[in-house]
């Protein structure tokens, strides 16, 4: 198997692996990345402090971390699969535990340099897990109930864990991002029909065990206007300073709306809408359709691979990415709750920042390594 | 492989389709964007121009501080600015060359607005110069219709009229520094200024007043739409002085004749402080409009100490003015009475050490109030010796020197009188019998403020009560009852005889009130600030003016008046004076001006020692 392999795909050395970078996705991600830079001076009145040039800098350390994940052989990443998994997993039970030493929700490990959070690595270890695991198994040994049960595990045990700490957005997205996988691996639609049945059914005991803050976010999501100074300020004053924006936007730096603090978190979760004030809705076009060739780019990747561990990992990531993009911007538009997604590579923060750029490295290295074969008995023998 | 291609196949399908659908989704928010940025944008500029109430915080109009007789010392002035809102000029620098034609704008000014029109909004007001006169005001009027963008604002500045006059007491006021904030939102208010020195830091809490709220309605722009709601909040209160701005004035004026001097008056009776004054002064209008580093240098550097308020802060040696006290303390201690008397040879030897007095050739016998007329030191180095250095510092401290007196206004110094117990605290040896005997001079380690100095003429002629001088205007204009300092009648008619003698036939004899009826007693005294050497003594007397300023001795008068009744105490220090002979023309002057001006309530409550009409020994 040792000899087959290596005679029929010889390893690259790192200087062709180099040029096999997808510079075109990276100079995408630099561009978004650029909007990012300009928005959060804007959002300091036009001040690269406090925001602009800490988030360059962490651009910088991201930048590092998606070239090194890129270089490294799908292979290895392939086996660092679960035991990344188990360590997302120790991670998550370890804010829980300071959770409860400490006082109150826990998300957060601080690691000195950055303050990681458990729950967004995880999202890029839960989908290494999975593509791992469907890497094997034939499309009839899919259709085996018996074969979910690992990979719905996989999926629940961190859902419960960060449904706990308690993060209803993000527990949600491992849950979406894990239905892209199963759908991707050829799971059954009829079975999808079953869960979404059971999990319809299951809103009112949920609904028991919701924190009032959540259900509160919920219902003003529903009737934002019922509480225009209480919580459903933050939709209300987002689609006023969205829709104002009109078709071309006020101007860089001419945001009313935030400018004069009207905007809440106008440099986390807001920043599309003060980008979509400023810039108008040409400005708010043009960044959805970068974000859009992105993805498309991913799927692309994903679907060009050799490898099934490689094609899941990159269809897994891009649905990510896509998640993060759709839920931030439909929630700043009043389309979805205000769930406290960040726009990716633009709203100010360092765990969002190095995860997406290291599941980009991921995705990069699925394509660096496309022609990769690897047997449906995994890596063992690699 | 096949199955690989199955799964494969399978997977390309689903990932087509699920990508699909993200397209779809992301289509949806395109539509939504659309919906809202162009169909509903009417609607929502509406909303962003109408958007909010908005809290404008109005800053109270400060109190005025007035003089006795309610004259303003420290009053509100318009102050005028030109504000630039570069949304409405247009172009900026050239609306700036504009009005440099008509208001001259200093470079750094220009460099701001410049700086600031490129940072702020278009909208935000800034402000270009501030503290225009009526002449740039009214030439601003005539030009506005070329000054597009311009216009006059109206604000309030502190301002003293009587400027130099008034510096020391009243004090000024600045800018809030980051540790004055306490939580009150109007002193985070751009401008707002709060008391830093004397009467304006000291009355800060009447003064003040508490901060209204305008609630104005305000667009998207952050321009004022108009005002829903106002609460001019409280103006501060008016502070009333016991000062008299006639006296004070007159008094700063006469102390110009020297290069360092201060002085204070005061009523006996009722503690009202009529002047305070302390030469030089400085202007405090400077500290409102912004001071110039260069004179603000000039100020600190300057060797006259301008920014020193010296009736209270400059402690000196009292020299001969400290003479009396030590009578009252050697007739209250009784082992010395009004007859005693000693043989003044000029100097007294104790040890091997000879003490001088400030006569070569000495005055020959002298009794008590012959000794207080002409300063005899040596009559006062025998009383000394033998009543001790403690029994004189606790008549000093009943007199009120030693400590603070109370003085309703920051920065008093508390002087020094010496005890034995001090010397072994602070200097950790044993007192010497001849530091007993120079500190019954005044001099040696004994320092006093000029006011504690009129506290001290003021208690001696008030019938011995404890007065407390008083820079505020007592809202009951009575008689206060003060503390007895337990000094007998007896000892201080005998004190007053010599005070009387000091300006009849003593040392002040030529500088007596040359008015009926409102003449004055008092003492003169020299003190010295170095040590004449055994050598100069030898050479004859160096003249005081061929030596340095500030090795010349302070000439120091303390007094009081009018004779037949007391009313009135002053004392006067002129720093390096040479001699008493300066300070004494100078109380005359004072004395003589504040009865004219007689600006006490005219009524006296109680028989004190008075003048005896018959002649005076000595």
């Amino acid at each position: 198997m040792y000899g087959q392999l290596t005679s029929d795909q010889p390893s690259m050395t790192l200087g062709e692996k180099i040029i096999q970078l997808n510079w075109l996705l990276v100079l995408l991600i630099c561009a978004i990345a650029g909007v990012g830079f300009a928005m959060l001076y804007s959002a300091a009145n036009g001040n690269m402090d406090p925001w602009a040039s800490r988030q360059m800098i962490r651009f910088g350390m991201g930048m590092v971390a998606l070239f090194v994940a890129a270089l490294i052989d799908i292979r290895i990443w392939m086996r660092l699969a679960y035991p990344m998994y188990g360590g997302a997993m120790l991670l998550l039970v370890a804010v829980e535990v300071m959770g409860e030493i400490g006082m109150g929700a826990q998300r957060w490990i601080n690691l000195g340099i950055i303050q990681l959070q458990p729950s967004e690595l995880m999202k890029i270890a839960m989908v290494l897990a999975l593509a791992r695991y469907f890497h094997g198994p034939t499309l009839e040994a899919v259709g085996r109930p018996t074969r979910l049960i690992i990979p719905l595990a996989l999926v629940l045990m961190p859902v419960a864990l960060v449904l706990k700490q308690p993060d209803l957005g993000t527990a949600l997205m491992l849950m979406m991002v894990g239905g892209a996988v199963f759908f991707c691996v050829g799971v059954r639609l009829w079975k999808f029909a079953v869960i979404i049945a059971g999990g319809l059914g299951a809103i009112p005991v949920i609904w028991q065990f919701l924190h009032e803050y959540q259900r509160e976010r919920i219902l003003t999501f529903i009737t934002p206007e019922r509480d225009p100074l209480g919580a459903g300020y933050h939709i209300l004053q987002s689609k006023i300073a969205l829709g104002s924006g009109g078709l071309f936007g006020k101007g860089f730096l001419n945001g009313t709306q935030a400018h004069l603090n009207f905007l809440p978190e106008r440099q986390t979760d807001f920043i599309f809408t003060m980008l979509a004030e400023e810039f108008g809705l040409v400005g708010g076009l043009t960044l959805l359709v970068l974000y859009t060739l992105v993805l498309i780019y991913g799927t692309v990747i994903g679907l060009r691979s050799r490898n099934h561990f490689g094609r899941i990992l990159a269809l897994g990531l891009t649905t990510n990415l896509f998640l993060y993009v759709f839920i931030n911007v439909a929630m700043v538009m009043g389309l979805l709750p205000v769930v406290g997604v960040p726009l990716p590579l633009i709203s100010y923060g360092g765990t969002a920042m190095l995860t997406v750029m290291f599941g980009f490295g991921l995705i990069i290295s699925v394509y660096v390594h496309r022609d990769t074969r690897i047997s449906r008995r995994g890596v063992e023998d690699f | 492989m096949d199955r690989d291609t199955d799964r494969y196949r399978n997977l390309t399908r689903r990932a087509l389709v699920l990508g699909g659908f993200k397209l779809a989704l992301i289509g949806t928010l395109g539509a939504r964007m659309y919906h809202l940025q162009v169909r509903e944008a009417e609607r929502y500029q509406r909303l962003a121009e109408e958007n909010r109430i908005n809290m404008r915080l109005l800053p109270p109009s400060r109190g005025l501080i007035l003089d006795r007789f309610g004259v303003p010392l420290a009053e509100n002035r318009q102050n005028f600015r030109v504000v630039l809102v570069p949304e409405e000029a247009g172009e900026v620098e050239g609306t700036l060359d504009h009005l440099a034609r008509v208001v001259p704008i200093p470079e750094a000014d220009r460099r701001r607005v410049l700086r600031d029109a490129a940072r702020l909004p278009g909208f935000m007001p800034i402000m270009v110069r501030d503290t225009l006169d009526w002449d740039h005001v009214s030439r601003l009027e005539v030009n506005a219709p070329e000054l597009p963008g311009l216009s006059i604002d109206v604000g309030e500045l502190r301002h003293y009229p009587f400027d130099e006059a008034t510096a020391h007491v009243l004090g000024y006021v600045g800018a809030v520094t980051e540790e004055e904030l306490n939580g009150d939102p109007v002193l985070t208010l751009p401008g707002f200024r709060i008391g830093k020195t004397g009467a304006e830091y000291q009355h800060e809490g009447d003064l003040r007043g508490a901060a209204g709220a305008s609630q104005v309605e305000v667009n998207a722009y952050g321009r004022v739409i108009r005002e829903l709601s106002r609460d001019d909040g409280t103006p501060g209160k008016d502070v009333r002085m016991a000062l008299d701005i006639g006296l004070q004035e007159y008094v700063q004026e006469r102390l110009k004749t020297e290069r360092s001097a201060s002085a204070a008056i005061m009523d006996i009776h009722r503690g009202d402080v009529f002047a305070l004054a302390s030469h030089p002064s400085f202007d405090p209008n400077l500290f409102t409009t912004g001071i110039s580093s260069a004179t603000w240098r000039s100020l600190l550097n300057d060797p006259y100490a301008p920014l020193t308020n010296k009736v209270i802060a400059g402690q000196y040696a009292p020299g001969s003015t400290f003479k009396m006290l030590v009578c009252l303390a050697a007739l209250e201690d009784g082992r010395i009475n009004e007859n005693h008397t000693v043989w003044c040879p000029g100097h007294m030897t104790l040890g091997n050490h000879r003490f001088h007095c400030w006569k070569r050739g000495g005055h020959g016998w002298l009794d008590m109030i012959q000794s207080i007329s002409q300063s005899c030191d040596v009559f006062f180095y025998d009383v000394a010796r033998r009543i001790g250095v403690d029994k004189i510092a606790e008549m000093a401290n009943r007199l009120g020197l030693g400590s603070t007196v109370g003085l309703d206004l920051p920065g008093e110094q508390p002087g020094l009188i010496p005890t034995r117990q001090w010397k072994s605290d602070n200097l950790g040896q044993p007192w010497q019998q001849g530091e007993t005997l120079v500190a019954a001079i005044g001099q040696g380690y004994v320092l006093a403020t000029p006011l504690q100095l009129c506290v001290m003429q003021a208690r001696m002629v008030n019938g011995g009560k404890a007065v407390v001088p008083r820079l505020t205007y007592p809202a009951d204009e009575g008689f206060p009852e003060w503390p007895d300092i337990g000094v007998s009648e007896h000892a201080l008619q005998v004190i007053f005889d010599g005070m009387q003698a000091v300006t009849t036939t003593g040392t002040a004899r030529n500088f007596q009130i040359p008015e009926e009826g409102l003449e004055m007693g008092g003492k003169t005294g020299t003190s010295q600030v170095r040590r004449i050497t055994m050598a100069e003594r030898a050479t004859g007397v160096i003249r005081q003016q061929d030596r340095p300023w500030r090795d010349r001795h302070h000439g120091l008068f303390v007094g009081f008046a009018p004779l037949h009744a007391p009313r009135y105490a002053c004392a006067v220090v002129v720093e390096h004076g040479g001699s008493s002979a300066v300070a004494a023309p100078i109380a005359r002057d004072i004395l003589h001006e504040t009865q004219r001006r007689n600006p006490a309530v005219p009524m006296v409550p109680r028989p004190l020692a008075t003048a005896d009409p018959g002649p005076i020994a000595g």
